[in-house]
């Protein structure tokens, strides 16, 4: 045996499949104090999570790698490598390319809540993949835990033996080495061929100022190392190698990275969608024959207007999004421009959270006030002249004249849900348009339930009346089913006798005249009173469907002078100011941020 | 675009070339708390006193010794409720403001606030000997049942007593403060307490709109939903009825919140909507001297300590001209005649109309503003919408766009 194989033989590739807040990021915390990668004075909580982001919600957004040593007990060392996944629906594809860098999986399901919908889609997708996959009853210590129902439930539902899975506390580091262990012995070693052509997996990248693009990847076949003239074989660009390193964690040069490995490559890249996740590196001189399965290029499923409160901040907006761009090659803009909101952005997203997250960074990171404006799908919209157009921004929505059909994106949603629940869920994806696929028991308690729902209607609240109206016990994933005709109608609000284009949405022609009435009621709420009165409208071509009225604010003026207190009084009327600052001046009327998201804050029951 | 020099650049256009002919004095003590009340103010019992005006004493030596006073055009003792001092300490206290700002204009406006109840013949006897010739009462309000609500220890009775008794003291000009917008008021009762207060026959009277401040008894009232403040149309009711009963009883609305004859404005007042000079004493005190805005301690005891090492500040900022300018117009359009051209030229060499070109012309075109032979003032309805014209020049120099 080579050096090369001796290596390869004790490399294990693995990642963590966990539900959101199932205690993944705590447990890789605790496999890398174990393995002494960090001291736990050096850690921050919870390390392969970096952005803030992230840390608030509790949830991976960007992927990360650790690369660790672990001697085992049978005296060898073993040099291990943990991907960490992304665990939201809009990143399944991330999820998947990351699942392909690895040989093995730990399965990390709460001893008390057992398994959830993103869970088992993940399993899946690790299944697809050939994935060893290692159960692990997390959160034992619990009072409320219940290993063997839920490794019943692992049996039931995913099929896998789980008599040996680990019980765990990642919080109270128990059961830690165990699951080294079990790594070490299930997960295979990687099984690619030192000397056949160069063939790497993109898992992953990001873009480093002064480096360029970082590109992640894992080594399939053949070895890397700095001088090297490589291939993105999707994108046919060609790079040389500046340098290559490990995580370790922090990212650390090594002299090659070879057969097994995961690792980084420098190699002067200026764009990351030169480097796109699921693309094969090859070597441009000696190429592979074939790429790897699996990649495709993403499209974003979701779009919405962003635009800068203070107009003069447009040029900063642009600046900002380039600088994402950098780092998210899923991210899609082109400019645009709104009679109500003048020049912005068309931005396209993953979904949901990954629009929000875009969203907040902007607003944070780069300090600049945003307008949204409501999340729009793809319609596709036949005309009579048989020309068929794609529609992303309602206020494009052709006449209704010009029309001969439409169709609108469906997605097979699951729903994995206690069965005291199963009518609430049942009720709200009828609400929401869905048609019901089929229900199945996963134990005598708990049930999937499957619809087929249009993407527009996820993308309004969804998520959040699913949650409420289950208690919480609900999960959910999805995946888009495609297109199907509906009938649809582009519904338009005037404030003030003029139309906001901003404001228009597309609903389902049935539920025109409720939404309409909803929205005119939440738009009250929200429009602060002006000087004078401010009637919203809601309209369908012509036709107005709902009226509601923001009466005049009467008085605004400060009594005292407090003896000679200026600065006060200054403060108070800075701080009246300052929640101006947040609205939008639409013609003669001031509308707050939160006026163009009122779309999305409806409850139809 | 113009370009604005720094004060020292053109001092002697600026304001503060002048010695300051002003002096607001802050006594801390109250019997009691009232509910609305969020000023620097303090339960008389088992306060030190006589150590407060000790003090105060310090401190006025300190300032006049660091700025000295020009002629003294306007003293003003406020709190607190300043007449609850015994008849010895106005005395001392009145004995230290001579001996400092010994000064005095012929026609010196010396006010002093009070509260009915707190003022028999005798104390009332000593402030006029001590220099007082105008007394500013806290009536708030002719119902009895209200004043109860908003937390004061007089009735209706201690005012008409209290002020037969200023008369006898030999004061003639005489304030009293009236509120609207309380907890349970009608338009009504606001009418009735308007006509109870013309019956009085004075000089001068202020109304003042509640507003529910932080940390006081109404604002916790008001979070948990337990205030029953008259609505917002009412009260604009209430508003507009005073300043016609007023009007139509021959008083002049010379300010948002004050009326009175001719030759009765508070120019004590007036120093502070001009822009101009005053002094600040005592504890939690204001002050604006020589451009520099000062915030005093605002503890009795810490107050009273800090006297002893120097001057006793909690902060101390200078004004930087392009702020100058906003409060300037901050405060003077206040003053219903409006902000005067000469004026503004006088404390800043520039116009206004080439300082604020973009918010004046905002405003005069939503109708809130209008020019006047000397400047500009607030309209019919500005006078309405105060906040959000004066708001309008807050930052429109200091904040960069």
């Amino acid at each position: 045996m080579t050096d090369v194989q001796a290596r390869q033989k004790n490399i294990r590739n693995f990642c963590i499949i966990a539900h959101i807040d199932h205690g993944k990021s705590t447990l890789a915390d605790r496999i890398l104090e174990y393995t002494g990668a960090l001291t736990s004075r050096e850690m921050q909580e919870q390390v392969l999570d970096q952005m803030d982001l992230e840390r608030e919600r509790g949830i991976t957004i960007k992927l990360q790698a650790v690369h660790l040593t672990y001697k085992a007990d049978d005296g060898e060392e073993y040099l291990l490598n943990l991907i960490d996944t992304p665990g939201h629906v809009d990143f399944t594809y991330e999820v998947s390319r990351s699942l392909a860098a690895c040989e093995g999986a730990l399965l990390v399901v709460d001893a008390a809540q057992g398994i959830e919908a993103q869970t088992l889609a993940n399993v899946y997708l690790a299944l697809d993949n050939n994935l060893e996959i290692i159960p692990v009853l997390n959160k034992i210590d619990l009072p409320s835990a219940d290993p063997e129902r839920v490794k019943q439930e692992i049996e039931d539902v995913i099929g896998l033996d789980a008599s040996e899975a680990v019980h765990a506390s990642a919080k109270a580091g128990i059961g830690i080495k165990e699951i080294l262990e079990q790594v070490v012995k299930q997960v295979p070693a990687p099984s690619g061929e030192s000397e056949e052509p160069l063939k790497a997996l993109i898992f992953d990248s990001h873009y480093d100022p002064y480096k360029g693009v970082i590109v992640y990847v894992r080594v399939i076949n053949g070895s890397i190392k700095a001088g090297s003239k490589i291939k993105m074989m999707a994108t046919e660009k060609t790079f040389e190698v500046i340098e290559v390193g490990a995580f370790k964690p922090r990212m650390t040069i090594v002299d090659e990275l070879m057969v097994g490995d995961v690792g980084f490559i420098v190699a002067g890249i200026k764009h990351v969608g030169d480097t796109r996740v699921g693309d094969t590196v090859t070597d441009a001189k000696k190429p592979t024959l074939e790429p790897l399965p699996g990649y495709r290029k993403i499209n974003p499923m979701v779009y919405c207007g962003l635009y800068p409160i203070e107009t003069s901040e447009y040029n900063d907006l642009r600046e900002a999004l380039e600088k994402l761009q950098l780092n998210d090659a899923s991210l899609s803009f082109e400019p645009e421009t709104s009679s109500a909101l003048g020049f912005g952005f068309r931005c396209g997203f993953l979904g949901l959270l990954h629009m929000e997250i875009i969203q907040e960074r902007i607003e944070r990171e780069f300090n600049i006030p945003l307008i949204t404006t409501a999340p729009s799908v793809i319609y596709r919209v036949t005309l009579t002249n048989g020309e068929t157009i794609q529609i992303d921004n309602p206020s494009n929505y052709p006449e209704v004249g010009k029309i001969e059909s439409v169709e609108e994106p469906y997605v097979k949603a699951a729903i994995i849900v206690p069965n005291d629940y199963v009518g609430t869920v049942m009720e709200l994806c009828q609400n929401k348009r869905g048609e019901f696929v089929n229900m199945e028991y996963m134990d005598t308690t708990r049930v999937t339930i499957t619809y087929q729902i249009p993407l527009s209607e996820i993308v309004y609240d969804f998520f959040d009346q699913l949650k409420s109206g289950t208690k919480g016990y609900a999960s959910f994933d999805y995946e888009i089913s495609g297109y199907r005709k509906s009938n649809l109608v582009k519904m338009d609000i005037l404030l003030n006798n003029e139309q906001v284009d901003a404001l228009s949405f597309i609903v389902h022609r049935d539920r025109a005249y409720q939404r309409g009435r909803i929205i005119c009621e939440k738009l009250r709420e929200l429009i602060p009173r002006q000087m004078f009165e401010v009637p919203i409208q809601a309209s369908v071509g012509t036709k107005v469907v709902a009226r509601e009225t923001v009466k005049a604010m009467r008085k605004n003026v400060l009594a005292k002078c407090y003896g000679g207190d200026i600065s006060r009084k200054r403060k108070l009327l800075e701080k009246q100011k300052e929640g101006k600052k947040r609205m939008k001046q639409v013609g003669s009327v001031e509308v707050p941020q939160e006026a163009f998201m009122a779309v999305l804050k409806i409850d139809d029951n | 675009m113009t370009i604005i020099q720094p004060h020292a650049a053109d001092a002697a256009a600026s304001q503060g070339s002048r010695k300051p002919q002003a002096v607001y004095l802050h006594i801390p003590f109250c019997t009691n708390k009232c509910f609305y009340c969020d000023f620097n103010s303090y339960v008389l019992k088992n306060q030190p006193v006589m150590e407060y005006l000790q003090g105060l004493e310090r401190e006025m030596e300190r300032t006049v010794k660091a700025v000295p006073p020009g002629e003294i055009k306007t003293i003003f003792v406020g709190g607190g409720t300043p007449t609850v001092l015994k008849p010895d300490e106005m005395e001392y206290f009145l004995k230290t403001v001579r001996t400092y700002f010994p000064n005095w204009s012929d026609s010196i406006e010396f006010s002093m606030e009070a509260n009915p109840g707190t003022t028999d013949l005798e104390k009332l006897s000593v402030m006029r000997e001590g220099g007082v010739n105008r007394v500013s009462f806290g009536v708030q309000s002719f119902q009895n049942e209200l004043l109860q609500g908003i937390g004061r220890i007089h009735d209706t009775d201690d005012v008409y007593q209290s002020l037969e008794n200023a008369r006898k003291a030999g004061f003639e000009n005489m304030s009293i403060d009236l509120m609207f917008g309380l907890p349970n008021q009608t338009v009504e009762m606001l009418a009735e307490s308007v006509d109870k207060a013309l019956a009085l026959d004075l000089p001068h009277y202020s109304i003042y709109s509640l507003k529910v401040e932080e940390n006081t008894l109404f604002h916790t009232m008001y979070k948990k939903n337990q205030l029953p403040l008259p609505n917002e149309d009412d009260e604009l009711q209430m508003y507009l009825l005073l300043m016609d009963r007023m009007k139509k009883a021959g008083y002049e609305q010379y300010e948002i919140s004050n009326f009175a004859k001719p030759g009765y404005h508070s120019r004590h007042n007036m120093a502070y909507w001009l822009n101009e000079d005053y002094y600040g004493l005592g504890a939690g005190a204001h002050g604006y001297v020589g451009h520099q805005r000062h915030m005093n301690i605002k503890g009795v005891n810490p107050y009273t300590e800090a006297t002893k090492e120097g001057l006793p500040r909690l902060e101390t900022f200078t004004v930087p001209k392009e702020e100058a300018m906003e409060d300037f117009m901050m405060v003077g359009l206040r003053v219903l005649s409006g902000v005067s051209e000469s004026h503004f030229k006088e404390q800043f060499g520039l116009a206004i109309e080439e300082v604020f070109a973009k918010p004046l012309h905002r405003m005069l075109d939503a109708g809130l503003m209008e020019k006047t032979g000397e400047g500009y003032r607030l309209s019919e309805q500005g006078l309405l919408f105060g906040n959000d014209v004066f708001g309008t020049f807050i930052g429109s120099l200091t904040v960069k766009e």
